[in-house]
């Protein structure tokens, strides 16, 4: 396969609810083997961006190529075949209530008619690698929300997808916790070659595990950048971010408005 | 000119919530002709709908016999027709009580259930983690539940008729001092085929309201735990009265 292809291609991705737009022309390449983090403050679209690309949400306009592969012309049992490559790791874990763990961790691959054993087996020895040995029989209530993240991120791995999508990674997850999944993330993109694409606001989360960072703002990418520039780059908009500051030229959004009023009040 | 708007709005809404349900069954029959059909699933769903709804339906069935027999007496009694209370409660159950009675006591169990359970897995983006893990949520969720329902209610509705005609023979025989072999004869005496396999084919039709309506309100429900809680409340509040008002049109179709 050619490296220089861009294994995501995003041209011209648009996505409004009612009279909000949301994503707005949003071009974006994501290599192979690279991981690409995408940051931005909150509603900016940054899981509309995700949820288009997996075929969660019908953009409006625009291409989603995958190695060349327009999967917005695809039908809908030809986008099923395409999510065996993919592995999506969600805020809240999503782990299904009504399954043990270890159906949780192999639920692809049961679904998929691999033989129960084999199934246990690989989920045992991917949550081994998350770290969470011998809780195979447990079941998701029973779980902490550190315990649940990793093993959210044992069933996004399980089947060996290619590309990762990761939703907040780290959000609601202790200090120690959030260092954890981020090792495990850097091991599995390290370790693996896989193109992981995630989400956050966490910047030392996007620090530690990205190879690319994008900012996403008023709908559109607005810059690009590596981490080792995260301390560097004088955008204004990023340091805002950065910095975490309520003041700054975002403010001149409706949304920046009111949060001013917000403080002054 | 407010009144047009708003009821503009309202029709649209309707359409639009009729349009859903449309095409969750058209997806529904669909799939049923192609695998995988997970069987385990739909007789998981089965022993939900059926087995565990039960105690319900046997508890209404029973006493909505034993108050038709009571209702009846009062007035055949004043005609010396008191025979004519067998062909009135195993009429009224084989025809319209079992199915219907049957049809609104799963509504709001199973109906609830479903839309309840649907819903959590929607606003906790489990249905969405499905389709990431290249399952189809429609088949895996919604099928199985569906052809639950609809295979369930008319078993559920034998077993209710039966029930209900022996509630009015009890009150017949035991309390108002009725001939037992009279009350058995006329129970069948007016019965035919069709008012047996009418109350079935409206039960399977119930059955599927049920598990149509139920989970697509769940399916497509919206706002976090209140969203869940308002997925619920219409699912059972549509499919009782579309129980209802299928009622009057199934009898129409069969009977007119």
């Amino acid at each position: 396969m050619n490296i220089e292809q861009p294994r995501i291609k995003i041209r011209g991705l648009s996505k409004r609810f009612e009279d909000k737009v949301i994503l707005d022309e949003v071009d974006l390449d994501i290599m192979p083997g690279k991981s690409m983090t995408v940051i931005g403050m909150s509603g900016t679209g940054k899981s509309v961006l995700i949820k288009c690309i997996l075929g969660l949400l019908k953009p409006d306009s625009g291409e989603i190529l995958v190695d060349g592969e327009d999967w917005l012309a695809l039908n809908q049992q030809e986008q099923l075949k395409r999510m065996r490559r993919v592995g999506m790791l969600f805020q809240g874990a999503a782990l299904f209530d009504s399954l043990p763990v270890w159906e949780n961790v192999a639920f692809a691959l049961l679904r998929h008619g691999e033989n129960k054993n084999t199934a246990r087996e690989r989920a045992s020895e991917v949550l081994a690698w998350v770290g969470l040995p011998s809780i195979e029989d447990l079941m998701p209530s029973e779980l902490s929300g550190g315990m649940a993240k990793r093993v959210g991120l044992a069933r996004t791995i399980c089947h060996k997808p290619d590309i990762v999508f990761l939703d907040e990674p780290t959000t609601g997850l202790d200090p120690i916790m959030s260092d954890v999944i981020n090792r495990l993330i850097v091991r599995l993109h390290k370790g693996s070659g896989t193109t992981i694409i995630s989400i956050t606001h966490d910047m030392k989360s996007a620090a530690m595990i990205s190879d690319h960072i994008a900012m996403l703002c008023h709908g559109r990418i607005h810059r690009q950048i590596t981490p080792d520039q995260l301390d560097s780059d004088q955008d204004p908009v990023l340091r805002q971010f950065i910095e975490g500051r309520a003041e700054g030229p975002v403010n001149c959004s409706a949304w920046g408005k009111d949060i001013e009023e917000a403080v002054k009040r | 000119m407010k009144f047009l708007q708003s009821f503009g709005t309202l029709f649209e809404a309707l359409l639009t919530q009729l349009g859903l349900y449309a095409s969750t069954l058209g997806q529904v029959v669909k799939l049923i002709f192609t695998a995988p059909r997970y069987p385990r699933f739909i007789l998981n769903q089965a022993e939900e709908v059926g087995v565990q709804s039960l105690p319900v339906v046997l508890l209404t069935a029973l006493f909505t016999g034993m108050v038709l027999a009571l209702q009846s007496y009062i007035v055949f009694h004043r005609f010396a027709a008191e025979s004519m209370i067998a062909v009135v409660v195993s009429l009224s159950m084989v025809r319209e009580l079992g199915p219907v009675l049957v049809g609104l006591m799963v509504a709001g169990r199973i109906g609830a259930s479903f839309a309840a359970e649907l819903g959590t897995m929607r606003v906790s983006e489990q249905i969405d983690a499905l389709w990431t893990l290249s399952t189809n949520p429609m088949r895996y969720l919604i099928m199985p539940r569906v052809i639950a329902a609809t295979l369930m209610l008319p078993l559920l509705v034998v077993v209710s008729d039966f029930i209900g005609i022996y509630g009015g023979y009890a009150i017949s025989v035991f309390m108002l001092d009725q001939n037992p072999a009279v009350y058995l004869e006329k129970s069948t005496e007016f019965m035919e085929l069709k008012d047996f396999y009418s109350g079935l084919v409206k039960a399977a039709f119930f059955g599927m309201l049920i598990g149509v309506i139920g989970c697509t309100e769940g399916f497509n429900c919206k706002g976090g735990a209140a969203g869940v809680g308002k997925a619920t409340t219409r699912a059972v509040v549509i499919s009782c009265m579309s129980i209802l008002i299928f009622d009057y049109f199934l009898t129409a179709w069969m009977f007119g």
